[in-house]
């Protein structure tokens, strides 16, 4: 272990090698990243590189087709069910889309995995619930069913869910879409506590250099099915790559390409091809 | 999806889709020890898939019995044994016509809400997000629905059946005058509880399993799209009759 790492050689979760295909589209083609004990690493790419579908393998809801993933010790290609269940009890995972149960209220949605993994008195249940949902601004709206939420609402409603049982480690897919500046403000700061009170790992997927530089420790960019660049938020602006000039200045032009592989534009509108 | 349609062979798609239902099912059984703690999502299910066919399935068994009150005392008379037409009727219906046409409505009720609901959760990331919850959602929501589907079926169909030989009785008794004690009694004398009464009961409940497993089946290997969700609940509906037309065959000829 102490072999491969360099500064770290307390990490939470490693990654060797990952290699990736999602029909004919390569996702991933070697990719290795370590995510340190007790920071918070952020994730960064240009929208389709695969950030969720990284989330997905760490979180062994998909298999990669080449490569190692080391979740606090455990070879998630060993594990069977029943250990991989073990492992998610103590992850808290945000999806991109939400994914709240439309069954359930807001209150039940948070309570759920209380409810599944511990017998807990329903007075306790209930004032862990009320704190989650206070920590993202939402007790007031226990009572209200997950349609009737706002995009930004269920966001927060999905961020408690995670926390609920204070995982060790947290994973954050974009949870700064769709909230409003304050919103976002405490996100930010709640992600801070989170990590620096209760010493959880985090991992956070998101777009907004302004928020990424404040709450992350660590950056990964990813591009192009690798690592581009890494290091810490200060480092990635100020150390200009190619990559990350162009990807934190937001320009078309560069290394990181802006559109989907596509056919020549020309050829696509139906003119015919004009070679200079 | 399309293009396998047009140059693929059906039949090889249909046998693939039989062998993806068969793994399925053995899943499903696998996740029942697993869902026994969710007892009560169990009866939930049960009490949901059953209050929900009961109107239809009430309103056509008073139908199909008054209908056939209607024809067999016509077609009896020409005999002059309408006094069997009680006998007659409760037999067609306890060994064939209330499981078989019990199950095609429940189908058509409860099997395709069960793929829609299952099938929008694949779609909206609900199950994924049980997974991650590590909560299986093949022990939290199919098998609870499986197993509602085998108790609430046989019940269904009972009531069914005793609709429909109300509805024959008000046909053949109170409109066209057939001695009321002559109905029950050539009834009761002539239908075996065990090879008649039973054998209707383990047919439905089988069929409960059949249409079940499909529903759920579609709903959780949907793609995740409406269209998607839309396809999967009409494929629902044909698979689930089909298969049951077809298992009533073979439990008929080599069971019973
Ligand atoms: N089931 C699939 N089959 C084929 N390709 C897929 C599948 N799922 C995802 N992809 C492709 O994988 C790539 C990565 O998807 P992913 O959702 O991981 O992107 P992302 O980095 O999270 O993007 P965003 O920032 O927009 O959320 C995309 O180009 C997508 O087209
Ligand atoms: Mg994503």
């Amino acid at each position: 272990m102490s072999a491969i790492s360099t500064s770290h050689t307390d990490e939470l979760v490693r990654i060797r090698g990952l290699r990736t295909q999602l029909g004919s589209k390569v996702i991933f083609d070697g990719v290795d990243l370590d995510i340190p004990r007790g920071r918070v690493t952020a994730i960064m790419g240009p929208s389709g590189t695969g950030k969720t579908t990284l989330l997905r393998h760490i979180t062994g809801q998909l298999v990669p087709d080449a490569g190692e993933i080391v979740v606090d010790g455990h070879d998630l290609s060993k594990l069977d069910r029943n250990a991989l269940f073990d492992l998610r009890e103590r992850i808290g995972y945000l999806f991109q889309n939400s994914a709240l149960l439309t069954d359930f209220s807001v209150f039940e949605n948070v309570a759920f995995p209380l409810r599944q993994h511990a017998r807990l008195p329903e007075e306790l249940v209930r004032n862990v619930v009320l704190m989650k949902l206070q920590a993202v601004g939402l007790r007031g709206a226990a009572e209200l069913m997950p349609a009737e939420l706002s995009g930004g609402m269920a966001r927060r409603v999905a961020l408690a869910r995670a926390i609920v049982r204070d995982p060790t480690l947290l994973i954050y897919d974009e949870p700064f879409v769709g909230l409003d500046p304050i919103a976002l403000n405490q996100v930010v700061k709640l992600i801070r506590v989170l990590n620096e009170t209760l010493g959880l790992t985090s991992i956070v997927v998101a777009h907004e250099l302004s928020a990424v530089s404040r709450v992350s420790d660590e950056i990964y960019l990813l591009a192009a099915g690798r690592v581009a660049a890494h290091g810490t938020p200060q480092e990635l602006v100020r150390g200009a790559t190619d990559w990350t000039r162009q990807f934190f200045g937001g320009e078309a032009d560069g290394p990181v390409p802006f559109h989907y592989p596509a056919r020549d534009y020309a050829a696509d509108l139906g003119f015919a091809q004009v070679r200079p | 999806m399309s293009e396998k349609r047009d140059s693929g062979s059906r039949l090889g798609d249909g046998l693939a889709q039989v062998g993806a239902l068969g793994l399925f099912l053995l899943q499903v059984l696998a996740a029942i020890p697993r869902s026994l703690r969710y007892f009560a999502e169990t009866v939930r299910q049960i009490f949901f898939v059953g209050a929900m066919s009961l109107v239809i399935i009430i309103t056509c068994g008073l139908f199909i019995g008054l209908v056939l009150g209607l024809q067999l005392y016509e077609v009896l008379s020409r005999f002059g044994s309408t006094a069997s037409v009680g006998t007659v009727v409760a037999i067609a219906l306890y060994r064939e016509l209330g499981p078989v046409i019990t199950a095609l409505l429940f189908a058509g009720r409860a099997g395709t809400s069960i793929t829609a609901e299952i099938g929008l959760m694949r779609a909206t990331d609900q199950l994924a997000a049980m997974e991650m919850m590590a909560v299986d959602p093949m022990a939290y929501v199919v098998a609870p629905r499986f197993l509602a589907g085998i108790v609430a079926m046989p019940l269904l169909a009972c009531i069914f059946n005793a609709l429909a030989i109300f509805g024959s009785h008000l046909v053949a008794v109170s409109w066209l005058g057939l001695d009321n004690g002559t109905f029950w009694s050539n009834m009761t004398g002539a239908v075996d509880v065990w090879t008649d009464v039973m054998n209707g009961v383990w047919k439905s409940a089988v069929f409960g399993a059949v249409v079940t497993l499909v529903a759920t089946f579609q709903g959780y290997t949907t793609a995740p799209t409406s269209e998607g969700v839309a396809y999967a609940t009409t494929r629902t509906v044909v698979y689930s009759s089909i298969l049951t037309l077809v298992i009533d065959f073979l439990m008929t000829a080599f069971l019973m």
